[in-house]
């Protein structure tokens, strides 16, 4: 980046500390971020897990195993989950916004707080069905 | 009309028409992974248990191979789609070249092993 020519004396362009921030701005880095959560750690687990399957029962005993370590299968599935749901959510409310809706001001900061109470709920739903459902 | 240089003669004639190449694809994919994700969270969520057979037993069956290999072809289609889009934001040197050409290998590498796995699942399964 061109760093070195800026003149300090110029003003900054509006940046992220002077905003307010609001639901919007927190739904937009969090698609950023569980995305980007679920394409590395997502995927190298999915894909771990589908190649131990279908390596033979030892390897699947060492993928379980691994899982099992201190309740690591528990934080990667919860926080995948948690991902997912908010990351699905907040699609969802992206299609509506290529159609053109929910850009006025208090239908888009609904919008993103539903995004967010959605991915929690789904998550908490998914898991007690998980524990004590079945 | 073998006058001029290329540039000069496309010049004025519009775009390439590619211009929501990337963004159509990304909705596209994302309508997909909404239907197939929502079938994987659901038939995961459904199986009576997590060990070696039940699993197996379960990819076995075409109703669960076929969507997991078209799943593993929309989803790791989006996220490459989304990752290069978090590089071309976050990195701006040389290295973002790179960086593209990992992601491109890393994409294709999982693809190819999570749908070898799943093939291999599938086809040594005794027919149910």
């Amino acid at each position: 980046m061109a760093t070195t020519a800026r003149n300090a004396s110029r003003p900054m362009s509006p940046h992220l500390q002077i905003w307010k921030w609001g639901p919007h701005m927190l739904v937009s880095i969090l698609h950023r971020v569980t995305g980007s959560g679920m394409a590395t750690v997502g995927t190298l687990l999915l894909v771990w897990w589908l190649a131990a399957l279908a390596s033979g029962k030892q390897a699947y005993q060492t993928f379980t195993d691994v899982m099992g370590f201190y309740g690591l299968g528990y934080v990667l599935g919860i926080g995948l989950s948690l991902c997912f749901f908010i990351h699905l959510a907040n699609g969802i409310r992206h299609f509506f916004m290529d159609a053109g809706a929910l850009f006025e001001l208090k239908a888009n900061k609904t919008a993103s707080v539903a995004v967010v109470a959605f991915g929690i709920l789904a998550t908490l739903a998914f898991w007690a069905f998980l524990l004590w459902g079945k | 009309m073998a006058n001029g240089t290329p540039i000069g003669r496309v010049r004025g004639l519009g775009s390439a028409k590619e211009g929501t190449h990337h963004w159509w694809n990304q909705r596209v994919t994302a309508a997909a992974n909404l239907v197939l994700m929502l079938w994987f969270v659901i038939s995961i969520a459904r199986l009576p248990a997590y060990d070696y057979a039940t699993a197996t037993g379960w990819l076995q069956s075409p109703w669960a191979a076929i969507p997991m290999v078209l799943l593993i072809a929309s989803v790791f289609y989006h996220f490459r789609l989304g990752l290069q889009v978090v590089i071309e934001d976050y990195v701006h040197d040389e290295g973002r070249v790179a960086l593209m050409l990992l992601l491109t290998f890393f994409t294709i590498t999982t693809a190819g092993i999570a749908i070898f796995s799943i093939l291999k699942i599938a086809f040594s399964g005794t027919p149910a």
